[in-house]
Parts: structure tokens; sequence; C-alpha cells
């Protein structure tokens, strides 16, 4: 018979080691990082990035921070793409953890609610007829990609309203929404007359990290910073959500507030990434998974380890796309499938204890 | 200090669909009470009601004597909690941590050493602390039950509501689980509503009944006023003749004859089809 300080202490453990396998996630994020500030085309060792990141971070100590090339090198290119990369797939998994939890479904991704073609219509108009509706001056593609999330947040928000707030209507609205955004973007595209402007929007959709600037990095890093936040702070009524709506009122959580909540989060969350970065996918909807083979389905531990788990997946792509057939660098997209899907089913296949239904 | 449940004059239909129409009850403090009436009589219908949620007009739920409409989610949730039909829950967790979820009432972010010995006291009070860290859709569904009543105790309520919670259970859980709520309610400290199916075991373990039928309150009072041959025969449309077993209770049984619309003997109608 198990005695009620034997539970006690089992589960204090099974906490303890959530916990541990979040920190060794972590762990493995801090040397991908290492590694990849010292890979590139050009190439300043990590001995060499190190006075020059001190330097930068704490001027007062006066640091010697080396060479002027070594300089340019690790803190204009290097450090940029890797702060952004660790923000967006913090951001991403994030958002699609929060999203698979309180619309109870699996296959959901931080782009259920149609705003990666939202994003990606909003982009187009800006780079085919430099339109925009806001005046956003140098941040005109930025701005629009940003303002076009909310709109269809919006409107999958309205709609759900509208006919009574299930978790089946977002899903559904979301994917209208969706597909409704991608035909005004091949309408654009079609339409275009310029070639080039074509390419530049099919180049925009796939996504990427080489666009990364220390001024995107000020904008969207604060905001994925307090999202994450709140986010984690929703872990409890989330958890309550998975057991379903009535269970979840009858615990005093109103789950129609909760979901819109969840909905606005990963909506600015998604939104102010995938606006400097382009369509990066498959980060945010198998982190989550990972994070669940890993510790389980306790929201309190799977939202931080779904985050540092993207965080992870992001880097370690976005570094090997660009090393792989260096100096040509491959769309991080492209990387993070390709090395994530076997994984996961490595994952899939050698674990026995079903962890979703 | 348990509290007196007053129904008021309560209707409710979905969309248009009238489900349950001028409802009256009360319900005594420390008192057992059960709800029958056949498939879409508004027995699950009346439970959410009273639970708030779905929600009704003004005055028709009354918690000793205050309207319930007035209380929030939170408030509601400490005085009452809920047992429902069946339980799944997309991304399964262990016994433990669905059982500590019926703290939410009382927590926000940390859960503190006083929670945790609330859970593990109540999955010891139902005989499954073995189960507490298996993972809850792997176990048998009288198991599962048990582990959701052990939620629904964690958030402490005065007012306890199980919908069917025996429908789907072998004899022997059937007999336990109501053997539990009856002893709920021996300290008159909480009342426990609960709907059912199965007449004889609403007969033998609770103090009191309300047979719904068609969303109306046909008969209440006790079992042996309520389980009559003819209320039998008008709320569900068969002959039974009543007993009075070694129990002390009425005991229904069911008579099977022709004369109410459905056939007895069923048989394949064999070579039509050849």
């Amino acid at each position: 018979m198990t005695t009620n300080d034997e539970i006690k202490k089992l589960y204090g453990k099974g906490k303890k080691r959530k916990i541990l396998a979040i920190f060794s996630v972590f762990l493995a994020l801090i040397i991908t990082a290492m590694v990849s500030i010292s890979i590139g085309a050009a190439s300043p060792s990590l001995l060499q990035a190190i006075p020059v990141i001190l330097s930068k971070l704490f001027p007062f100590l006066h640091i010697n921070p080396g060479s002027r090339l070594a300089q340019l090198i690790i803190w204009n290119i290097r450090l940029p793409r890797l702060v952004l990369a660790i923000i967006a797939g913090a951001g991403l998994a994030g958002a699609g953890c929060t999203m698979q939890g309180v619309l109870r479904n699996p296959l959901v991704s931080s782009y259920v609610l149609g705003i990666s073609s939202a994003a990606g219509f909003g982009a187009a108009l800006a780079i085919v007829f430099g339109v925009s509706i806001l005046p956003f001056g140098r941040f005109l593609l930025v701005g629009n990609a940003f303002v076009f999330c909310l709109i269809a947040m919006i409107i999958v928000y309205a709609i759900a309203r509208l006919s009574g707030m299930t978790i089946q209507t977002v899903i559904l609205a979301g994917v209208a929404v969706g597909f409704l955004f991608s035909a005004l973007i091949s309408t654009i595209q079609y339409l275009s007359n310029s070639q080039n402007a074509v390419n530049a929007v099919v180049f925009w959709l796939m996504g990427g990290l080489y666009t990364a600037t220390w001024q995107g990095i000020e904008i969207c890093g604060p905001i994925v910073a307090v999202v994450i936040i709140l986010m984690m702070l929703q872990s409890w009524n989330i958890n309550i959500m998975t057991m379903g709506e009535d269970v979840a009122l009858s615990l005093g959580v109103n789950s129609k507030r909760v979901l819109a909540i969840n909905m606005v989060l990963e909506t600015v969350a998604t939104a102010s990434i995938i606006a400097f970065t382009g369509i990066i996918g498959f980060v945010d909807l198998i982190s989550p998974h990972i994070g669940r083979m890993l510790l389980g389905n306790d929201h309190r531990f799977l939202i931080p380890c779904s985050i540092v788990i993207g965080s992870f997946m992001l880097l370690a792509s976005d570094t090997v796309a660009r090393m792989v057939i260096s100096p040509v660098e491959l769309p991080v997209g492209i990387v993070t499938s390709l090395l994530g899907v076997p994984f996961f089913i490595y994952l899939l296949i050698s674990k026995r204890r079903q962890v979703w239904r | 200090m348990a509290l007196k449940l007053t129904i008021n004059k309560l209707s409710f239909d979905y969309t248009g669909i009238q489900v349950l129409k001028d409802v009256e009850m009360s319900v005594d403090i420390g008192e057992t009470l059960s709800i029958v009436g056949p498939n879409g009589s508004g027995k699950s219908t009346l439970l959410k009601c009273i639970n708030r949620i779905l929600k009704t007009k003004q005055n028709t739920v009354l918690i000793d004597g205050k309207d319930a409409n007035k209380l929030n989610l939170k408030e509601v949730s400490k005085i009452m909690s809920y047992v429902p039909q069946n339980s799944t829950s997309t991304f399964p967790y262990t016994v433990f941590d669905v059982v500590l979820m019926g703290r939410k009432p009382y927590v926000h972010w940390s859960l503190s050493d006083r929670d945790n010995d609330i859970v593990v006291d109540m999955l010891d009070f139902l005989g499954i602390s073995h189960l507490a860290l298996r993972h809850f859709n792997e176990l048998s569904g009288g198991e599962q039950q048990k582990v959701i009543i052990a939620r629904a105790l964690t958030q402490q309520p005065q007012i306890l509501l199980l919908d069917e919670p025996t429908s789907s259970l072998d004899i022997r859980h059937q007999l336990e689980i109501m053997c539990i709520l009856r002893s709920l309610t021996q300290s008159k400290e909480r009342s426990v509503i609960v709907s059912m199916h199965d007449l004889n075991m609403a007969s033998r373990f609770t103090d009191r009944m309300i047979m719904l039928k068609q969303g109306c309150i046909f008969a209440a009072g006790t079992p042996e006023t309520v389980l009559t041959e003819e209320n039998i025969e008008a709320v569900y449309g068969i002959k039974s003749s009543i007993s009075y077993s070694a129990i002390g209770k009425p005991q229904i049984t069911p008579l099977v004859t022709e004369a109410y619309g459905f056939r007895t003997n069923y048989r394949l109608i064999e070579g039509k089809h050849e």
C-alpha cells in the first residue's frame, strides 16, 4: 500500500524531473548558441566572440573587443541572427503550445487563426504595390504584415463570436480566413507585372532569419517576452480547459474568456515575429509535442519547456542552414522540417505512453 | 456549513427547443436527492442549470435564498462541484494532477502544501492512492469515476452534483460509488444531487427522488411515494411490479408486454434480402 507521504514524495520527484528536463534543453540551447556564434563563412572563433559580446554588453568594464572585423561579424551579423532565432523559436513554440491546449487539438499550430496568410498578404501588398494601411515609413513591410495578422484575428474572433465561440468554430473560421488571405496573395502575384516583386513575395513567404537586425529585435523581443510571461500565467486555466468546457465552468474557469485571451496573446506573439522573419513553420507545431513526450501535459511545465525547445530547434536549424552549403544558405524552414521530422518520428515510435488521444 | 438550494420556476431551452419547464424543487442540508426520468427528460440539463454551466433567468436558482446569478463563476465553484457523465481529456494528465485541478477555485499560480495534502487525503478517502501517478486515461471506467469524484471533493463543495455516475459501471463499482455518496452526507455538511437511470439504486441509496417527464417534474418525494406502478407507467411507458425486499425500499421489476408499442420478440427477417 502506498502511504500518503510516499505519494507526495513521488509527486515532488516527478516535478523535479520536469524542471530538470527543461534545464537540460536549456543547456543544449546554450551550447548550440556557442557553436552558432563561432561558425560561419568568415570565421572569428568563440574565443574572439566572447570579448566582443562582453565589451558591448558591459561597456563600463573597458574590455578590449579585438579586431574591427571580428566586432562587425559577431555583433552586427551573427549575434542579431542568433538572438532573433531564440526569440522567434520561443514565441512561435509558446503560441503553438497554448493554442493546442485551449483548442484541445494536437494538430493546431500558431497559424491556426489564418495569420500566416494574412501576414503574407500584408507583406505582398507592401512588396508589390508599396501600399500600407497605416503610415509605417521604413517599417512598411513589417508593419503591414503585423497589422494584417491582427485583422485576421479580429475576423476569426468575430465569426466565432457570432456562432457561439466554440473551439470548433474558432478552428474552422481560422482555416477559412487563412484560405481567403492566401487567395488574395495569389491574386496579387497573378496581377503583378514585376517578376522581381513576385519572387520577393515567394521569398518572404518562405521565411528566414537573414534579415535580423538589432532594431527589429528591440521591437519584437520585448513584445514576445511579455506575451510569454502572460501565456505562462494562463497555464492552470489551459490545463483545466483541456478537460472540456463544462468541467472548466464548474471549476470556475470562464473558458470562452480564456480562449479569447489566448487568441490575442498568440496572435500578438506570432505576428510580431513573422512580421520580421516571414513565415517560419513547423517549430510551433512540433515543439509542444516534443515537450509533451519529455514531461507530460501539465502546462505549468509544458509551456516553458516548449519555448526552450522552440528556441533550440530554430537556432540549431538556422546554424545548419547557414553552414551546410556555405556560403549559400538554405531557407531555415526547409532545414527545420528536414531535421525535425525524422527526430519527431523517432520520438513518436519509441515512446510507448500515449501523450494525446 | 451546508447550504439550502432552492429551484424556483426554472425553465430552459436550447435555441427554441424547450428542455425544462417550470421546475420547482428544493434540497435540504445534508440530503441526498436523485433525479430520475427517461433519456431526454432533462436530467443533465437540470444539473447544468443548477451548476450555472447553463445560464437561466434571474431568481431561478437560489442558494440560501440568494440568487445564484449574482455570484460569479469562482464563487459558485466554491459552493458546488460537478461530476460529468464521462470525462476525457485530449491531453491526459496523471491522476494526481487531475484531482489537483479541484483546487483551482482557491489558488492562482502556486500551490501550498495544504493543497497537496487535501489531494492526498481525497485519494485516500476514495481508496485510489495507488493510482496517484498513473495516467488518467489508462484507468478503467470505475477508477476514472472515483478520480473525478475525488476532484469534485477537492473543490470542498457544499453541494455535489453528479450526472449519471453509475451508468457505465459494473455492479460492484455502482454499489461502491453509491456508498461513497451516502457517506458524504452523513455528517450533514454536504448535499448530494445525483441523476440516475437505475431506479432500484436510486430508491435504495437516496433520501428523496424527483421524477422528470419531458422537462417537468412528474413526481417528487420519498422513493416510496415516487416509485409507484402508475408513475412508472406514465413516465416510462412500461408496466412494472413494485416489491419491498429485505432492504425495506421499493424495488422495481419491469414487466415485458406487447401492449406498449414495442415488440417483445425481435427476430431477424430472414430470406427477405436474398
